[in-house]
Formats: C-alpha cells, sequence, structure tokens
C-alpha cells in the first residue's frame, strides 16, 4: 500500500518536473498558426474585420474571440481554409457568398474627387483629381475600404465574373 | 490456343476497359460533306495555349482561307476563314464547354461563293528545309485532331530538335461511338501516308508506326495497301482496348517504352499525333491550304441518321445534326448532349455551340446509354484499380477529395490521373469518379491562383505602405528644412539687423566725431 | 439560364457507363450460395431453414432500424442492394444448422449494428460483419454455437417435421445426444487434447467427406458446391482468383509440410481444406470487397495471412476452428497491406519518382 503510494507519488513529481522542465526549454515563441493564417489571409490590412491588420485578426481567430467568418474579402474559400486548419465547423451556408467581389466605378457617377483612392490599401484605385476613376481588377481585394468614402456612390461592389479560364468543375454531391 | 484464352480471361487485363464501341452503323456510311453554313462562328480559342488575336475588322470581306486570326505567343495557332465572306462581328459566344461560358469568337457570313485566296502549294516537300515545313504546318493552324488540340507545329518543331527517331501515328481511334479516323482511314489512306512521309521529313524521324485497333479491319487493311510501298511506314494492328489511343499506353503497346512521368514522349525519341492530323498536314504542305474544315462523327441513341460528315470548323452543332438527318422525335428523348466522345468527351449545354479544330464527335444521348444514376457509397471493389491505366488507386483519390484533402490526393498521383474515365465506367456504385479528379485539378489551380494573388497584393499593400512612410517622412523633411530655412533667415535676418544697427551707430559715432 | 443552374447540372466525362452495379454484384454473390444453401436444408431440415430465414431477415432489419435512426434520406435505396441479406446469408452458413432463434437475432445485431453501422454503414466497416457476429457469438455463447447436428440422412432417428422444427427451433430444447456429433476439427482437438494419436483418433471418428455428409456448419457441409459457387464468381468476374487462391494456398502448404513431419500430430491438407468454413471463407469471406485490400498483391498477401492463420489457429489454438478469426486479424491487417502495396504509377517507380530517360533511346 505503501509502496504504491510511494512510487505513484515519486512518479508524479518526477513527470511534473520534466513537464515543468520542458515548458521552460522547449517553450514555442509566438504561435505558430497565427502566422499560417495570416499566410491564408488577403494580407491588405483593410481593418474591415474590425482587428488592427491581418494579424490582429489571425491572433483573434485563434484565440476565439474572431469568429473564422470574420474576413469578408477572404470569402468562403478562406472560411473552409481557416476552418480546416483549426479544426472548426463553421456554418458555411450562412455566409451568403456568392462568391468574390470587386469594386467598380460608375463612370457618369464619378467626381474625381480622389477619396477612394487614397484609402485604397494596395493601391488599386487610379485616377487623378477631376478626372473619371478607375478600379485595377487584379489588385482589387474586395475590401471595401472605398464604398463609403465615395460621396456620390459611384463605387459598387460587383461580383468578379466568372471565366473559362477561372471556372472550376463543381464537387460531386455526395452520395 | 482456347486454354490460353480461358487463362486470360481468368487473369484479367491490367489496365483499361472494353466498352460496348457502338462505331457501327456509323463506320460504315461513306463520308458526307455539308454544304457552307450560313453563318460560322469562330472561337478565338481552339487550341490548348494562348488565344489567337482578330486580324480582321467587323465589315470586312475575307476569302477562304484568309487568316483572320494570328497566333499569340509560343503555344497558339492562328485562325483562317473557313468560307468566303463578310466579318459580321467579333463577340462572346457559347462556348463548346461543359461550363456553359462565353469566349469571344469571330462571327463571318458566308457570301456562297466559297472563293479560296491563292494557295501556296509545294510539289515536293521532301526538297524542303524540315524548319520550313513547321514553319508552314503553324501558318497553317494546324492542331492535333485528335481531341487535345495542342499545335501541331510545335511538337514537329520540338521533335525535330529533340531528334526522336520514332513518328507513332494514333489511329487507335479507342472512343466509342467514334469513327471518324477510322473513315478517313479507308477513304484517304493514301493522302494519309503521303502526310505521315511529310511528318517523317519534317521531324528526321526514321520510321512511323501506324496503331490501329484490331476492330477496324477495314482501315487496316486500306492503310496496309495505302502503305505497301513505304519501307518506313509500317502498319501495327493493335488490341482493341480503351484507353488504347491514349498517348502513353500507345507508346507503350506498340515500342514498348514507358514514358516516365512528368515527361514527354520526346525524351524517349517518340512523336505522337493523328491520323487527322497526318490529313491536315498534308493539305497544309502539299496544298497550302490552311485547316478549317474536320471530319465529325454524329451518333448516339438520338440521332436519326448516325454518320460521318465534313465540316468546316465553325459550324453549328445545330445545322450539323439538321444536316445529318435530324434528331428522333426532334430531340424527345435526348438525355445529354456530348461533344467528343462518351469517355473523355464534354457535356454541352445546348446544340447552339460550334464545331472547333478538336471536335471529333457530336452525340446525342438518351437516358439508357447515359445510364445516369445517383451514387451508391464506394464498396471498396477495386474495380477502378484495376482498370486504371495509369496505375493509380482512383477511390483513394476520390475519398480524399471528398474531404477536400487535395494535396494528399496530390501525394498519391491526382497529377497522372488522365481523366479516361475507366474507373467511372466500371465503377458498381457508380460514383463520378472522373469529376472529383476534374474538380480538384480545377480547385489547385485556382488555390494557385489565389496565392499568386494574395502574394501580389501583399506587395501592393508593401508598397503602399513604404510609399505613404516615404511621403510622410519627405513631408517631415520638408518641414524641417524649411523650417531651418526659416530659422536660418531670422538669424540672418537678425544679424544683418545687428549688422546694420552697428554699422549705424559706428557711422553715428563717425559722424560724431567728425561732427 | 443564369450560370448558377447550369453549374448545378454539370457533370463530367464518362457518359456512358458499363452496367456493373453493387445490387448486381450482391445478387451473384447469392446466387453462388444458393446451391450449397439448398443442399444445407436438405441435409439439416427445417430448422436450418428457420435459422437462415430468420437471420437474413434481423439483418435486414436491424439494417432498416439503423438507417431509421442515422435518418439516412435514401432507405429504401440503400436496402435494395442486398448487402444486409447478403450478410446475414453468409452469417447463417457459418452457425451450427440447429442453433436456436436468439442466436440468429442476437447474431443479427452484432452483425449489422456493431459490425457495419457503427462504422459508417456501407463500404466504411473495417471488419467482415458476418464474421464479427460469429466471432463475438462464439466466445459469448459457445454451448449452444458449437452443438453441431448430425446431417440427417445420416441420422438414425427421423426427420423432424415442420412444427417439431419450429419447436427446436423456438424453443432451444437440448437436442438428443444421438443427433449431435463432432465436427472433425472439434473431434481432432479434443482427442489431440487426451493424449489420443490423430492416427488413431480418426479412424474412428467422422469421416472426410467431399458431399458433406458430416457434422458443421452450413459453410462446411459442401465443399465442392461451395467451390462451385466460387467458380461462378470467378467466371462472372465478381472476384478475382488471387485471394481465394491464397488463402488455400496458406492453409495446405503447412498443413501439407506439417502433415508429412508428423501425421500422428497434424492433420492433412486435405482434412484441413474440407473442413470448417475454409471453402466459405477463401471464396466468399476473403473476397469481400470492403474488408479486403484493393490491389491484387495485397489480396495474396491477405490470403496467405488468413490462410497461415488458420492452420496456426487450428492447430495450436484453442479454438478447433480459425477461419473467423484469421479473417477478422487479417481485417486489421488490410489498411496496412493498402498503404504498403500499390500498384505502380505509369511513368513512376515503386516509391512514386518518374522513371530515369534513357540517356540515348
Amino acid at each position: 500500500m505503501i509502496a504504491a503510494i510511494l512510487s505513484l507519488t515519486v512518479l508524479g513529481a518526477i513527470l511534473g518536473i520534466a513537464l515543468g522542465i520542458a515548458n521552460k526549454f522547449l517553450k514555442v515563441e509566438g504561435n505558430p498558426i497565427v502566422d499560417e493564417l495570416v499566410d491564408l489571409m488577403p494580407g491588405s490590412n483593410c481593418g474591415q474585420c474590425g482587428y488592427p491588420g491581418c494579424v490582429g485578426a489571425a491572433e483573434a481567430i485563434v484565440a476565439g474571440t474572431a469568429p473564422a467568418t470574420c474576413c469578408p474579402p477572404g470569402g468562403k474559400a478562406l472560411v473552409s481554409a481557416i476552418a480546416a486548419k483549426l479544426g472548426l465547423t463553421v456554418d458555411l451556408s450562412a455566409l451568403g457568398d456568392d462568391g468574390p467581389k470587386i469594386a467598380t466605378v460608375a463612370e457618369e457617377l464619378c467626381i474625381g474627387c480622389c477619396r477612394c483612392a487614397r484609402v485604397c490599401p494596395t493601391d488599386a484605385i487610379l485616377g487623378g483629381p477631376k478626372q473619371i476613376h478607375n478600379v485595377f481588377r487584379e489588385a482589387c481585394t474586395g475590401c471595401e475600404a472605398c464604398i463609403e468614402k465615395c460621396p456620390t456612390e459611384a463605387l459598387v461592389m460587383k461580383p468578379v465574373p466568372v471565366t473559362l479560364q477561372h471556372w472550376v468543375m463543381p464537387k460531386p454531391r455526395l452520395a | 490456343m482456347g486454354f490460353m484464352n480461358l487463362f486470360k480471361h481468368f487473369l484479367g487485363d491490367d489496365w483499361g476497359v472494353h466498352p460496348d464501341d457502338r462505331k457501327r452503323p456509323a463506320a460504315d456510311r461513306p463520308l458526307r460533306t455539308m454544304p457552307v453554313p450560313e453563318k460560322l462562328y469562330l472561337p478565338l480559342q481552339q487550341h490548348l495555349g494562348g488565344p489567337a488575336r482578330p486580324v480582321v475588322l467587323v465589315g470586312q470581306q475575307v476569302k477562304k482561307g484568309e487568316l483572320i486570326a494570328e497566333a499569340q505567343g509560343m503555344i497558339s495557332a492562328p485562325i483562317h476563314a473557313p468560307t468566303s465572306g463578310t466579318i459580321v462581328a467579333v463577340t462572346d459566344i457559347t462556348a463548346p464547354h461543359p461550363s456553359g461560358l462565353t469566349l469571344p469568337a469571330i462571327i463571318l457570313a458566308a457570301d456562297g461563293r466559297d472563293e479560296w485566296i491563292d494557295c501556296q502549294g509545294c510539289a515536293d516537300p521532301f526538297a524542303l528545309d524540315p524548319a520550313e515545313i513547321g514553319k508552314r504546318v503553324a501558318a497553317a493552324g494546324v492542331v492535333g485532331l485528335g481531341g487535345a488540340a495542342f499545335p501541331s507545329a510545335v511538337k514537329l518543331t520540338g521533335a525535330a530538335r529533340s531528334k526522336v527517331k520514332t513518328l507513332v501515328i494514333n489511329g487507335g481511334e479507342c472512343e466509342p461511338y467514334l469513327s471518324c479516323d477510322d473513315r478517313q482511314m479507308r477513304e484517304r489512306a493514301a493522302d494519309i501516308v503521303d502526310g505521315i512521309r511529310i511528318m517523317l521529313h519534317a521531324t528526321g524521324a526514321r520510321e512511323a508506326l501506324v496503331g490501329i485497333e484490331d476492330n477496324k479491319p477495314e482501315a487496316i487493311a486500306a492503310m496496309q495497301a495505302a502503305a505497301a510501298g513505304e519501307a518506313e511506314v509500317h502498319i501495327r494492328p493493335i488490341p482493341a482496348r480503351y484507353p488504347m489511343g491514349s498517348e502513353k499506353q500507345l507508346v507503350q503497346v506498340l515500342t514498348g517504352k514507358e514514358v516516365a512521368a512528368e515527361s514527354r514522349t520526346f525524351d524517349i525519341g517518340i512523336l505522337v499525333h493523328n491520323v487527322g492530323t497526318a490529313l491536315a498536314v498534308r493539305a497544309a504542305i502539299r496544298d497550302g491550304r490552311p485547316l478549317i474544315s474536320r471530319v465529325v462523327t454524329v451518333n448516339g441513341n438520338c440521332a436519326n441518321d448516325p454518320g460521318n460528315i465534313e465540316v468546316l470548323v465553325g459550324t453549328l452543332a445545330e445545322e450539323v445534326i439538321a444536316f445529318a438527318g435530324g434528331l428522333k422525335g426532334d430531340g424527345i428523348g435526348l438525355a445529354r448532349r456530348v461533344m467528343g466522345g462518351p469517355m473523355m468527351g464534354m457535356q454541352i449545354p445546348h446544340w447552339r455551340v460550334p464545331v472547333v479544330k478538336g471536335t471529333s464527335g457530336i452525340l446525342a444521348f438518351d437516358a439508357q446509354e447515359v445510364a445516369a444514376q445517383e451514387p451508391d457509397p464506394c464498396i471498396r471493389c477495386g474495380s477502378c484499380v484495376k482498370a486504371c491505366p495509369m496505375g493509380l488507386l482512383p477511390l483513394e483519390m476520390s475519398a480524399r477529395i471528398r474531404n477536400s484533402a487535395y494535396d494528399e490526393a496530390v501525394g498519391i498521383g491526382l497529377k497522372d490521373c488522365i481523366a479516361c474515365g475507366c474507373c467511372a465506367y466500371v465503377c458498381p456504385s457508380k460514383i463520378p469518379l472522373v469529376q472529383y479528379f476534374v474538380h480538384a485539378k480545377g480547385e489547385l489551380a485556382a488555390q494557385d491562383r489565389n496565392k499568386l494573388r494574395n502574394d501580389a497584393t501583399k506587395k501592393l499593400a508593401q508598397q503602399r505602405q513604404e510609399r505613404l512612410d516615404r511621403e510622410a517622412r519627405e513631408k517631415a523633411e520638408a518641414a524641417a528644412k524649411r523650417k531651418a530655412e526659416r530659422e536660418a533667415a531670422a538669424a540672418a535676418k537678425a544679424a544683418a539687423e545687428a549688422a546694420a544697427k552697428q554699422a549705424s551707430e559706428t557711422a553715428g559715432a563717425t559722424e560724431g566725431e567728425s561732427a | 439560364m443564369t450560370p448558377a443552374t447550369l453549374t448545378a447540372q454539370t457533370v463530367a466525362s464518362p457518359h456512358a457507363h458499363g452496367g456493373n452495379s453493387v445490387s448486381r454484384t450482391m445478387f451473384r454473390v447469392q446466387l453462388a450460395l444458393l446451391p450449397a444453401t439448398l443442399y444445407g436444408f436438405w441435409l439439416y431440415g427445417w430448422p436450418a431453414f428457420f435459422l437462415w430465414a430468420l437471420t437474413i431477415l434481423s439483418c435486414v432489419a436491424f439494417e432498416v432500424l439503423s438507417l431509421k435512426l442515422m435518418g439516412t434520406p435514401r432507405v429504401k435505396a440503400t436496402l435494395f442492394d442486398g448487402s444486409a441479406v447478403l450478410t446475414g446469408w453468409l452469417l447463417a452458413m457459418t452457425l451450427p444448422p440447429w442453433a436456436p432463434w436468439w442466436v440468429a437475432v442476437v447474431g443479427g445485431f452484432i452483425a449489422i449494428v456493431i459490425g457495419k453501422q457503427v462504422f459508417g454503414g456501407l463500404g466504411q466497416n473495417v471488419f467482415n460483419p458476418a464474421m464479427v457476429a460469429r466471432v463475438a457469438l462464439l466466445v459469448s455463447f459457445p454451448l449452444p454455437l458449437t452443438l453441431w447436428v448430425a446431417p440427417l440422412p445420416m441420422s438414425t432417428l427421423p426427420t423432424p417435421d415442420f412444427v417439431s422444427s419450429l419447436r427446436i427451433f423456438l424453443t432451444s430444447l437440448p437436442v438428443p445426444d444421438a443427433m449431435t456429433s463432432a465436427t472433425l476439427l472439434g473431434h481432432a482437438k479434443t482427442e489431440l487434447a487426451r493424449g489420443i494419436d490423430l492416427a488413431t483418433a480418426l479412424h474412428a471418428g467422422p469421416d472426410l467427406s467431399w458431399i458433406g455428409m458430416r457434422a458443421g456448419s452450413f459453410g462446411e457441409s459442401a465443399a465442392v458446391l461451395i467451390l462451385c459457387g466460387g467458380l461462378y464468381l470467378l467466371i462472372t468476374r465478381v472476384i478475382t482468383w488471387h485471394a481465394p487462391l491464397a488463402v488455400l494456398a496458406g492453409v495446405a502448404i503447412p498443413a501439407a509440410i506439417a502433415h508429412a513431419v508428423d501425421p500422428g500430430r497434424f492433420l492433412s491438407a486435405e482434412a484441413h481444406l474440407l473442413s470448417g468454413a475454409l471453402m466459405l471463407g477463401a471464396f466468399f469471406i476473403a473476397t469481400d470487397y470492403v474488408t479486403s485490400p484493393n490491389t491484387t498483391t495485397g489480396q495474396i498477401i491477405f490470403g496467405l495471412g488468413i490462410g497461415l492463420l488458420t492452420w496456426v489457429i487450428r492447430s495450436f489454438g484453442g479454438y478447433p476452428e480459425g477461419v473467423a478469426f484469421a479473417v477478422l486479424l487479417m481485417n486489421a491487417m488490410t489498411p496496412v497491406i493498402d498503404r504498403f502495396c500499390k500498384p505502380r504509377i505509369l511513368g513512376r517507380d515503386r516509391k512514386g519518382k518518374p522513371l530515369d530517360i534513357p540517356e540515348n533511346a
């Protein structure tokens, strides 16, 4: 009886010390998963999530204080990637995502005020003062930062058209 | 022999399937040539590689065979007017593609005269420089007519550069229902052999092996008769088995050599071309005529009068079917429209889709042929493993793709899949295996694109940040400079004032002194 | 038409199908089992028929119940694939022909619920459901599971009629001693345990019989008929020769060697091949798609493993028969075999590296 108690106590103590030492010496600086999430994210630091940049959002998602769905430019694809990485189950159907969107300028409404170009995180809007502005499709991340700055509502979000080159065969429905 | 056959029956094939070929009666009917339709729809991308660039204006008159879109980039092919007429528009039309999406095309209204441009033929192609043949084939817009539509000239010149020794000519036509190659081999054997000899000359290969499946005895006989006098052209009957016409399988059966993964047949000294391509090369060199027409098989249970028809590229499938005798009951019972063969062809959304250079068949299937069914769960029977000509594990790959583990699927060979369809054909559970693989390949490509885009975005954001920083710094520097200048100016002014004061004082003093 | 509606209908090639189906496969296997089953009815009378029918019935019932409980939308389609019927049939083939009714029900429950549906249904189970049930029954209820009646045509007692058969089946009355008999393997084991030489023991024991005129389960009853069913499956390409041949070889080779060395201690290869559930195991259990390896090499290893383990269990183990245990053990090995036995990808070596390109091809 005493031998059993003793041996278990000693075992517990040794293992506890080992764990303590391991914690001290094998400590992981920062959370590697945060970096992995940052790699997945659009990286434009647009701020729509309400966190300071993509790193902030990634930290919040890992900490569980932000939902995986907090990044609008990332869309469904990002949500499913994050969910896969963190092992979360996310209801994608509630996301109401119909593909990525990008900003487009309604040329008849643009007054050339340059306010949109100033906030764009990727410099995707081109145009001088008093000139009609335009959006580079390839550079726009769809962060919507410019939309509310426009005084004439000339900027609208439009879905990126699917082309033959970008079309993906749909996954078969599950049996 | 009987015992051996029984033994083989027990052993089974090590790859492929034996689908019901359904080639007859279409294969036994003579070729028909379709008259020029009213309008032709010519997509700018009918080949693998970069799309062609239009060189005509709307309203321009063109003659038959005139260049209307030039090749763009290293791997591309030009497009020529299939008949004389007027360019009506350059616009988007429905692509011959399962997505039903559009692609840009030139629309040509025929004037009915069907007037050729002056064709620069060549009486003795064997006197031409091989490089010149490559150039002429490229200029004629010849692409592989077997289905993949890879620009032929790229292959010819590449083969000449890597010094291939053997030219393998694919007359296998292993897809069920299709008989366009069969029919051409029966009717145009001499021209095909001539085309093969031109290709031999162009590549510097020593011999040509023509593989023809043994379910086409008439084609084998015709080709053997045509090649009788040619020492370097060998007609080789091969067992009928799908996918015998696939490049790697055909090379292995004909030459016994195995094409290494991630490499091309060039690397083992072999070039593969289709029999139809041999004809197109011959026309391009002998007659100087570009590729503007091809033979298409119209078949399927819903087709009234199955057969092979020579049509101009750009003719709508609708019109080809109408010429071929229409659909039974005007399309009642039509379950699926397919361009190409049943094993690898594409479902198309409607018949108003043009025939392109790579279209080998127009098939109208009824429900019984398609045999579409709700898939059952996989019972791990391993039929797909036995059928796979590439030695893959389709059931394992599809299970991983189902869980979106695309990288794992790549790890067990997804990239080696040739989408031949054998696995899905034999699957007792009717699992759409090929769709899983095509989906995964598309998804992986999209992921790659996304990654590139993400990197570009990050770079842009970083550059913007740098720019903002630089601007702020410059602003601050400018401000500091201005302040410094102001201070300097103030100091100078103060100094000057002081000096002036002193001067006046001294002046006063001297004045005083002088006074 | 919007792109969305179009994509919903999009299907990839191929636009044709070979016509094989799960239900056709299951039907063919059942057809192959039919001759041996009918022969078993003749040998063992009405109780055997009741056992067979109730085993299948309970398997189907538990399948329906499980599917309903899990809320599977395709109950009907799943039922008509015939897999539950086949599981029940195979289980019945391995039971003593006069086992009482509750054995059938409990067996059906273990096979379908524990052996199959818990893993996720058809195609997901690791172990052969019929073998799981058979082994679970054997270790839980050893007495009714080892009570073998002698074939009726051999018995001196009158054949029970329909009503008395029903009574035997439902009341699990003790079977009169005159009707019971030991199986060949069981007899050999007990005699060996008593220290009696096999040569003398077998002289007085049950005869070996190709036509099943001896005590045993359904599946044991007529090795020849089971073999015929297996050949039918081979000809119709439902199964391939690899696994069955490997199982038979895996038993026959060590048995022949050991018998040659010590005939008094080890049974002959012929006795092994014709006894117990070996034929049934080789042609119907080892070829079970779900729980066997996918590649032909894997199937040969799998089969040899079953054969060898069977022989080892029969010769040295505590139980006289070992097919079911051997199958379960090799089922557990299947994922490992599948991992290491992969077909070579065309153009790649076994490790998946592209082949070397010859220098001057």
